[in-house]
């Protein structure tokens, strides 16, 4: 197993703000590993302290085998950066934006390059089309063709589909596990709970910290949450009650059924009987991401904030 | 079609009122621009300069001459600050801008005034900018009945009379019909590349933050040095073609004088369009939206109108907006237009003027270089 990012004791503080705290990151090659966190958690910040965006208060470790803070340069080379805002030039065509990348990258072939490019996006038929002109969804797909151009061993994608339909963030993410496969590395951050599944690997760090790290199972598994989930006739209206009652650490409507979590069993059981009786049915459910994720919250709230 | 709602209306001035407390560089502008328009305007700016400096040629050391010389003291037109030896002397100081006068009284000065027989004295004045010299020009007409009164006495008074006693012979060198346009032309020049040129790139970085395409560039291995002549070199171009095209209309509509000085106007051109292009490029590192580069880039504008002797006479202004105006890259550049075209003047005569221009230059790379960051800290 190598690692493609092996970085510890990141810091970095904007003012008084403390965005990133200690915070320590290791991502196996050729893995997609999911970034996740409120907003304001300090993801974009750490990504673009990986790719020498921003300069880290301190931390050391390599990228790509470099030394992240002393190799910038050399890191950038082999890095894309995917930016949460369509970041190509709007008043220059497809085409145009790629060959600029090209240049940029000075790589060779920079004609056939950005013809494959445009084939592969299969876009080379409005290769004249003003990028400003595109939808979300083949922006984000003209930004990604646009940062892997220069066949990078490190992909960085900052909330890549925000605001993208669900077909083309489906193909986006065909063509993310696309390139894993040829041996990218991947990190992304998102706040989508299926775009978190479908990641190798999760990282989820809220007020600049690590809160839980390895794969969605083990990051369930670890959370030590049991859930119930009730379904019948005004279930969903039950969450406010819920809520406040000891041993519930979390009481939320999921369309018509209600999830209800804590960590302690016992208390949990306690909590909800009054209400185990008709018209509800309850069973008790493998909690998911986002149960996990909204616990994670809630605890790093009480812990920091 | 209802009614207008004073609510409505207080709603957006409010928002509006607090968007423009949270921009302070709009708010400071709004106080400085009055201030400085005040300052100048009252202070700088004189259409009527006095004190000019005057270089003398005396060759006759009798009394009407001494006499002569204080009276053009007096008259408060002339300064005089250099006593040049020879002609060539004299011609020298006019012809490099050190003085805007040179007279010259010739050596048989006292002797023609006491025989009456048409006494001359020379003034030579550089009428690039007639508007320097008109008044002075002007106050040079009384000189003659006026300068000898109280010396024609006894048995010379019948000199005092008309006819004067001499006469000034008055030569518009440079620009011999005083035609403003010789002067305003080649100043535009100036005026017009720095407009353009500066608040073109005033833009170029700042439009990037603003589109959020600087994230992506900063990304790349492109370099600061790099992404600078990158955005600058074409606008080179467009500095030449606007050369071309205000010179070559200056020569077809306004026949303005080409004396020649090739040299120094290309080095000139050069140098100043790269000034201009540096200094964009700083303004642009400097704002943080793109209305903000823009006031910067007219803040700049007004001394480089007012204070650079393009629309009014340089040396017509007192000691601090001149030093100002020796800052201003516009100042330094009209000096080489004007004194390239109009005099003919070379690189070995412009030096001083050319080398501020490459200080201003140095200048202002190396802290746009050291503005431009490469991370987004």
């Amino acid at each position: 197993m190598t690692l493609a990012v092996d970085v510890s004791g990141l810091d970095k503080r904007f003012g008084d703000k403390h965005v990133v705290q200690n915070l320590s990151i290791q991502v196996e090659t050729g893995r997609i590993t999911g970034f996740l966190g409120p907003n304001g958690s300090g993801k974009t910040t750490t990504l673009r302290m990986l790719c020498g965006l921003l300069t880290p208060d301190s931390g050391e470790g390599e990228v790509l085998g470099l030394d992240f803070r002393r190799e910038a340069e050399r890191i950038k080379r082999q890095t894309g950066y995917m930016t949460q805002k369509f970041s190509l030039y709007e008043d220059l065509s497809i085409e145009e934006n790629l060959a600029f990348v090209a240049r940029v990258y000075s790589l060779p072939d920079r004609r056939r390059r950005v013809t494959e490019s445009l084939e592969r996006l299969g876009l080379e038929n409005r290769r004249r089309q003003l990028a400003g002109s595109l939808s979300g969804g083949w922006k984000q797909r003209l930004a990604l063709a646009a940062c892997v151009m220069h066949e990078p061993r490190l992909l960085l994608l900052d909330e890549p589909t925000a605001g993208v339909d669900p077909k083309a963030r489906r193909e986006f993410w065909d063509e993310i596990h696309a390139l894993s496969a040829e041996g990218l590395t991947v990190m992304v951050s998102t706040h989508y709970m299926d775009e978190a599944e479908r990641c190798h690997d999760i990282a989820y760090i809220a007020y600049g910290r690590m809160m839980a790290r390895g794969t969605g199972d083990e990051v369930i598994a670890r959370s030590g949450l049991v859930t119930f989930r009730a379904e019948g006739p005004g279930a969903d209206r039950l969450s406010r009650k819920l809520a406040d009652r000891p041993g519930v650490a979390m009481a939320a409507p999921f369309g018509s059924a209600l999830h209800v979590s804590g960590t302690d069993r016992a208390a949990l059981e306690a909590a909800i009987a009054p209400w185990r009786r008709d018209p509800l049915r309850w069973t008790q459910v493998e909690p998911t991401l986002e149960d996990v994720f909204i616990h994670l919250m809630n605890q790093s709230r009480d812990n920091f904030a | 079609m209802s009614g207008l709602s004073l609510n409505r209306i207080m709603a957006v001035l409010v928002k509006e009122f607090t968007q423009l407390t949270r921009d302070r560089l709009t708010y400071a502008l709004i106080l400085a621009m009055p201030i400085v328009q005040l300052l100048l305007f009252g202070y700088a700016i004189n259409g009527d300069p006095r004190n000019l400096p005057t270089a003398v040629l005396v060759q006759d050391n009798g009394t009407f001459a001494r006499s002569t010389l204080g009276a053009i003291r007096n008259s408060g037109y002339f300064d005089i600050t250099e006593v040049a030896r020879t002609t060539a002397e004299l011609d020298e100081a006019l012809a490099l801008g050190r003085v805007q006068f040179a007279i010259t009284i010739p050596a048989d000065f006292t002797r023609r005034v006491v025989r009456g027989d048409r006494a001359t004295i020379l003034v030579e004045a550089d009428a690039a900018d007639p508007s320097a010299t008109g008044n002075a020009v002007a106050a040079l007409a009384s000189l003659p009945r006026e300068a000898l009164r109280h010396d024609l006495t006894g048995p010379l008074a019948a000199r005092a009379g008309a006819p004067p006693p001499f006469e000034v012979v008055v030569h518009r060198r440079y620009n011999p019909e005083a035609v403003t346009a010789y002067n305003i032309v080649p100043g535009l020049l100036g005026v017009i590349l720095s407009m353009t040129l500066v608040m073109m790139t005033s833009l170029g970085v700042t439009r990037e933050y603003e589109r959020g395409t600087m994230e992506s560039l900063l990304a790349t291995p492109v370099r600061p040095l790099e992404v600078m002549i990158g955005k600058l070199a074409p606008y080179v171009l467009v500095g030449l073609i606007q050369t071309v095209f205000i010179l070559g209309l200056a020569k077809l509509l306004f026949g303005v004088p080409m004396q020649g000085g090739w040299g120094a106007l290309s080095l000139g051109i050069i140098l100043f369009i790269m000034g201009s292009l540096a200094l964009g490029f700083l303004l642009s590192t400097v704002a943080r939206t793109q209305l903000q580069a823009m006031q910067m880039s007219f803040f700049y504008m007004l001394p480089s109108i007012l204070l650079s002797g393009f629309m009014f006479p340089y040396r017509g202004m007192p000691d601090w907006a001149q030093a100002i105006g020796a800052l201003i890259p516009v100042t330094h550049f009209l000096r080489v237009v004007r004194g390239a075209l109009l005099k003919g003047l070379g690189v070995s005569d412009l030096w001083p003027s050319l080398g501020a221009l490459l200080v201003f230059v140095l200048v202002v790379v190396a802290l746009a270089m050291a503005r431009y960051r490469t991370t987004l800290d």
